[in-house]
């Protein structure tokens, strides 16, 4: 009894500890629900990174020919579409901008992709791509939600169009009324509630696919280990009925 | 054939000691027959150790212990190495693993009084081996070099200049450098790999050599090598350890083995308990992050040292809340050992002590807020107050006969 007393404390304090954590950092995050075994989102992920990301973004720890191996695209597709500037299809995602340079340009080196999903988490990284909004005071004119005065421009605005922060009053409940920011496209108006929802719903879909390949390029072995996980369990689950089996046995004599 | 294995036998045995050790060590020395799921844990440290050596030697000949490189050449384990992402998870995790196990290995001490005599030394022994482990692990978690690596490093060091008058110079000395450097990287991997390791293999080795030296306790505290002897020459509740405890520590490997790798494969980050989110970010000395803590198994220590508002005090409380564990088996004064004949006011003060045990764990992960000092306050408060009124009450505390066999 006590060492269920015991247990459930623990269990009771993790799940406390997860939602105050949850709670306690900024604004809430979406959830982006990525799914890292569905390829054709990680094909079209991989080409928005090198299209829009790798400017300025390098990815040192991953080799395009990785990539190409686990997103089922052969080196002569990965060279096509993948490859810009890097000779060798065992090379790392490098990019050719000086830190230096770029320190100088943007106030800080656009740090290294290769991990920022497992850093940064996916929903985080989702909601960011999700969160830049007009703000003329900002040397790109871009400011982000969740990352406040970032140095970073809107990489992907092309697809998005532009952001802005709107305020709102809410009414509550009990008539308190709250005053809210939202992001909205800009000229909204103009557009048939039917297009709108068409463009945000092919920008949220672009923005999963992209932070499903980065969430692949912070951790290439997941897919191995989902793989081989379950033979590992079904080994261990046979192993342990035999193990108990010879227990068994050997202590039919005692007591 | 079998007469070549005997003829062998014979020919070593005159020469080394190995039927004889064999049969003092494991066909002949005797454990009580009622060993329960506490008991496991004793085979499943010596299990996590022996895995940690085997994959840390893995790492060590594919890591660089260079600032430059160190961060690096973890992500070229995790994606080129052969199954070096397994490895790596494996050590990794495996580090709270051999914490869940020694940790369940001393809370059974806890309940069963296993300290008690005649094996307060042995008790003393698993301490230092308690203490090697903290030191290993903290060692070893500056080497992936990310910000929590970094960071966790330049704080606990730091608590070294809270001691006066020498308190600046020998963290210096720790470090090899003003800061968390290369040079703290390179010495710490130095230890990691090798003293450490060293230290607690010995310790290890002791430990069993004075276990096996005073006989183990068991879940009713009687000493059976005090019983009457059966016809095979065993106590009435002993049985050889092996074949019957081999047999059956080998189900519980099974078992352990299915939870661990469970989470090796499925969830390595176990939701930032087991590998932080933050040590993704490579250390970075221009960059504090906002909130450091240490990995789960620390934050209790973690949260006493912050429950005190004077750094010195803080660091003496810390260290005693660790070097009052030694004093136990002179503490409890209880006229029987197992918590089976104990009374209602042991049984409650050991609740209190896991309550707040787990308690400051959990305030140690937080970022401090008034009313979580004020909780670690309270809980570090019951924490030494189960210690230093141990001689009180458990000498008031109301407690059963104990029988002269064992009971299951």
């Amino acid at each position: 009894m006590k060492q269920l007393r015991y247990f459930a404390t623990v269990l009771i304090l993790m799940a406390l500890h997860t939602s105050a954590q949850a709670a306690g950092a900024g604004p809430a995050l979406q959830t982006a629900n990525t799914d890292v075994s569905n390829r054709a989102a990680l094909q079209e992920g991989a080409k928005l990174f090198v299209n829009y990301c790798m400017g300025c973004h390098s990815a040192n720890y991953l080799r395009f020919q990785r990539v190409g191996q686990d997103l089922g695209m052969t080196d002569d597709e990965v060279a096509q579409y993948l490859m810009y500037t890097t000779e060798k299809i065992g090379e790392g995602m490098t990019i050719a901008m000086d830190r230096n340079d770029s320190k100088r340009w943007f106030g800080v080196t656009p740090p290294d992709l290769s991990v920022i999903a497992r850093a940064r988490g996916v929903d985080w990284l989702y909601t960011y791509m999700l969160s830049f909004y007009t703000d003329p005071a900002r040397p790109w004119g871009v400011n982000n939600l969740v990352f406040k005065d970032v140095g970073m421009p809107h990489a992907l605005w092309e697809l998005q169009g532009e952001q802005q922060l709107v305020h709102k009053s809410v009414t509550d409940d009990k008539g308190n009324i709250h005053e809210v920011a939202e992001l909205e496209l800009v000229g909204k108006d103009q557009m048939s509630p039917a297009d709108h929802q068409q463009k945000v719903a092919k920008y949220e879909q672009a923005v999963l696919n992209l932070v499903t390949f980065l969430e692949y390029m912070g951790e290439p072995a997941k897919l191995e280990r989902q793989r081989l996980g379950p033979w590992v369990l079904l080994f261990l689950f046979i192993f342990l009925i035999v193990a108990y089996l010879l227990k068994k046995e050997y202590w039919r004599d005692v007591h | 054939m079998n007469k070549l294995l005997t003829v062998s036998l014979e020919w070593m045995d005159a020469r080394f000691p190995v039927s004889k050790w064999w049969n003092e060590h494991l066909a002949e020395y005797m454990a009580p027959k009622n060993f329960n799921f506490w008991y496991y844990f004793g085979s499943l440290a010596i299990l996590m150790l022996v895995l940690q050596i085997v994959t840390g030697i893995f790492l060590a000949a594919n890591y660089k212990p260079d600032a430059t490189q160190a961060f690096t050449s973890v992500e070229y384990i995790m994606r080129d190495v052969e199954y070096g992402w397994l490895i790596r998870y494996l050590h990794a995790i495996g580090a709270s693993f051999f914490f869940i196990a020694v940790y369940l290995h001393m809370f059974r001490a806890l309940l069963y009084g296993s300290y008690r005599k005649p094996r307060e030394l042995l008790w003393i022994i698993g301490m230092f081996i308690y203490l090697a482990l903290m030191a290993e692990s903290f060692l070893g978690y500056l080497l992936p070099w990310g910000q929590m690596s970094y960071w966790g490093a330049q704080v606990i060091i730091s608590l070294f200049s809270a001691i006066p008058y020498i308190g600046e110079d020998l963290a210096v000395w720790v470090r090899g450098d003003y800061v968390v450097s290369d040079v703290t990287l390179n010495r710490f991997f130095a230890y990691h790999v090798v003293s450490m390791p060293l230290i607690l293999a010995g310790l290890v080795f002791v430990h069993i050599i004075a276990l096996h030296h005073v006989g183990s306790n068991n879940p009713d505290g009687i000493e059976i090598k005090k019983q009457a002897k059966n016809a095979k020459g065993w106590p009435l509740d002993g049985i050889p350890f092996h074949p019957y405890y081999t047999v059956k520590d080998i189900v519980g490997v099974a078992v352990f083995l299915i939870i661990f790798l469970g989470i090796v494969f499925y969830m390595p980050e176990m939701g930032g308990y087991f590998l932080e989110k933050n040590n993704f970010f490579p250390a970075d000395p221009m960059t504090t992050p906002q909130h450091i803590e240490p990995l789960w198994y620390f934050t209790p220590f973690y949260a006493i040292l912050r429950a005190v508002p004077d750094k010195l005090l803080g660091v003496v409380a810390m260290g005693l809340s660790i070097v009052v564990l030694f004093f136990l088996p002179w503490l409890d004064r209880s006229p029987v050992k197992s918590i089976r004949y104990k009374g209602i006011i042991f049984k409650f003060a050991l609740f209190l002590f896991v309550v707040s045990f787990i308690g400051l764990g959990y305030l140690g992960m937080q970022a401090p807020t008034p009313t979580y000092t004020l909780l670690s306050q309270i809980l570090s408060l019951i924490y030494f107050a189960f210690f230093l009124l141990m001689p009180f009450y458990s000498v008031w505390d109301k407690t059963k006969p104990v029988p002269e066999r064992l009971t299951d």
